[in-house]
């Protein structure tokens, strides 16, 4: 029996628009409900006939096949999938849109609002403000993209193995997350970085992994719990299947579906926490360029030329929201119970 | 004999105590026979199971003692890789749940299909090809075409025979069936129990039902078998335990079945509800409930004495019992 001290069975909704931080997202639902509501859904849904209504030559449809049309569908998913499409495109080719260098300042023009040519401006340095602020989408997609990335592979291959073998090492997973969830964020951003040297996102993604990863754990292990219990484990057991292929062809595939909600929501969180660090000087340092480092270098400059700020503020708070829609959308297309 | 389980006991840790689910279970079954395991739930009946195969979980589970001899081999002294190897090929199990038991995110021909890659080491096509082979067999039809499809997709009757197909893959020599028509409905529980009746006789292979619908028995089992709190409390040729039961429990087992001529009446049950495992009535664990005990039940534990050739009971009273 699982010990009722965590929280992932018992919270289902992933509250959408948060704060900085792990703690704005609650985590998402079990594992084996979520199978049986989309197999059931998708029955009573599709399937006027009942299960036998597709016939023999119904198209198979799998979990993911049906996410995926619920996904195709959903308006949500497509304007942000837009966004986040139209992002990846220009941090991987920034020059596509802006042609100008982020790093060529002219001083004689600082703070000067828009010009033809430069519609957003110049900021406190007399650099272009356009300019900067698609270079700096560059930072932030790959600071999220890779700290997801990193946290979901720590945080799920650890919490997953923790939950499938439970016992001794379950017990000490678990309470080193409590641990690392105990330390503050930004607290432990300013003491970590701002003892590295480094200009470059590594040292920062590497923070936000360490920090990340059990909030992943947690989710992870308590859907492996949840799957692990489920009559087909069992029954692969029966028949002769060996641990690794029970974890990774029967429990696994029912299990991610959690992992993937909460990375892709957290994903966002992690743009803007990296924009916060970077306004707090531990973070990026320039000459990157990053929407964190122009926020803070333009929030001395409020009132006598918003413009500074409130580029960079728009391009992080329209991302980040890109970003949390899209985790909405996944969960909604993985959790149809929970519409 | 296929398999012979010897004084099986099986407890739980909880953290109210110790549940002793199963207390000396002692039961034998050759090639080709159906052994029917009687017993409401909580009997044990799933448990003793569920030690044969292997797929007790432990903790909190504990096997304490006996011995289960499969070929000539003690299943409780094998390391736990030799055991998975006799899972599936030596021995199988179908579940009561089939939708539960099929994992949602694969293909029927998939999970059908892994038993030969797991076991025989066959390539992805071979072992398609004998998932349809299999599919065929258990009669779903256009096995071709769904071999496709998910679980979800399929109708109850048709998840079983998925089940079965699997547990009978490849050519076990013991199936276990744990309740396997429960979740059905009616009309189709007969096809079902027919179609593994017919594939146990083809195989010939022995075949422990496990259930509590007495109706399911009569027709495919050749020995029953009735456990009460984790006890054999009678063991008998199928036809002769309807003619006359020899323990109050089986008795009161018959006698709640319900039957057209007494339409109208009250049903029969037997009165009390079943022991709490962690605290097992001292004597006879059925004493509480028997119309027949006596201060002899409240103290001694009663054997599993010979009633004929091949019939016993574990009541002080059987014969008795046995003349009404």
């Amino acid at each position: 029996m699982p010990e009722p001290d965590f929280d992932e069975g018992a919270a289902i909704s992933a509250t959408g628009a948060g704060g900085v931080g792990q703690g704005a997202i609650a985590p998402t639902g079990t594992g084996a409900a979520m199978d049986l509501a989309i197999s059931e859904g998708a029955t009573l849904e599709r399937t006027p006939g009942g299960p036998e209504g597709t016939g023999p030559a119904g198209k198979p449809r799998s979990l993911w096949g049906d996410a995926w049309r619920d996904l195709r569908r959903n308006p949500v998913f497509i304007v942000s999938g837009l966004i986040i499409l139209f992002l990846v495109v220009i941090s991987l080719w920034p020059s596509l849109i802006a042609s100008g260098n982020p790093l060529k300042c002219d001083l004689s023009k600082a703070q000067l609002g828009s010009r033809p040519g430069h519609p957003f401006g110049y900021d406190g340095q007399g650099c272009d403000v356009y300019t900067r602020t698609v270079y700096g989408a560059r930072t932030s997609v790959t600071v999220g993209v890779c700290t997801t990335l990193g946290v979901a592979l720590f945080g799920s291959v650890l919490g997953g193995l923790a939950g499938f073998f439970g016992g001794g090492w379950d017990a000490l997973l678990s309470r080193i997350t409590d641990i690392f969830f105990g330390i503050p964020v930004v607290l432990g951003g300013l003491v970590f970085l701002s003892v590295v040297t480094s200009t470059t996102v590594w040292p920062v993604i590497g923070f936000m992994v360490l920090l990340g990863w059990p909030q992943i754990a947690r989710i992870a292990r308590g859907s492996v719990i949840t799957a692990k219990q489920n009559d087909y484990v069992q029954a692969a057991r029966a028949l002769g299947a060996t641990n690794s292929r029970m974890l990774l062809r029967h429990i696994a595939p029912n299990a991610v579906a959690p992992v993937i909600v909460v990375a892709t929501i957290a994903l966002g969180t992690y743009i803007s926490l990296e924009a916060t660090l970077s306004y707090l000087g531990v973070g990026l340092k320039p000459p990157s360029v990053s929407w964190g480092i122009d926020i803070s270098a333009a929030s001395q400059y409020i009132r006598n030329a918003p413009h500074m700020l409130l580029w960079p503020a728009g391009a992080l708070a329209v991302t980040v929201l890109a970003f949390i829609m899209l985790g909405d959308a996944v969960r909604d297309a993985l959790d149809p119970k929970l519409r | 004999m296929l398999l012979e389980v010897r004084d099986l006991q099986v407890e739980f840790k909880t953290r109210d105590g110790i549940a002793k689910a199963v207390n000396g279970v002692t039961y034998s079954v050759a090639a080709g026979e159906t052994l029917a395991v009687l017993g409401e739930s909580g009997s044990g009946k799933s448990v003793t199971a569920q030690a044969v195969m292997g797929i007790l979980d432990m903790p909190p589970g504990r096997i304490t003692g006996g011995e289960i001899v499969f070929q000539g081999q003690d299943l409780l002294k094998l390391k736990e890789d030799e055991r998975r190897k006799i899972r599936g090929s030596g021995m199988a199990m179908i579940f009561q749940d089939a939708l539960s038991s099929l994992n949602p995110v694969l293909s029927v021909g998939a999970q059908l299909g892994e038993m030969y890659s797991v076991h025989r080491g066959m390539s992805r096509a071979d072992a398609k090809a004998k998932a349809v082979e299999l599919m065929d067999r258990v009669r779903i039809p256009a096995a071709k075409e769904r071999v496709g499809q998910y679980p979800h997709q399929f109708s109850g009757g048709m998840r079983q025979r998925i089940m079965i197909a699997m547990a009978m893959a490849l050519e076990p020599a013991l199936i276990i069936a744990d309740e396997p028509t429960t979740a059905l409905d009616v009309t189709v529980q007969a096809q079902v129990m027919d179609l593994l009746a017919e594939l146990q006789r083809e195989m010939n292979m022995g075949l422990i039902l496990i259930t509590h619908d007495l109706g399911v028995v009569a027709d495919v089992a050749d020995r029953i078998a009735v456990m009460y709190a984790g006890r054999i409390v009678e063991e008998a040729p199928v036809h002769e335990i309807y003619k006359a039961p020899a323990h109050p429990y089986t008795r009161g087992l018959l006698d709640s079945i319900p039957r057209l001529d007494q339409k109208g009446q009250e049903l029969y049950a037997i009165k009390g509800l079943p022991p709490n495992l962690m605290h097992i009535p001292s004597g006879c664990a059925f004493h509480p409930r028997c119309p027949m005990a006596q201060d002899v039940c409240r103290t001694d534990v009663p054997p599993l004495a010979n009633v004929s050739e091949g019939r016993r009971s574990a009541c002080h009273f059987w014969k008795e019992c046995l003349n009404g």
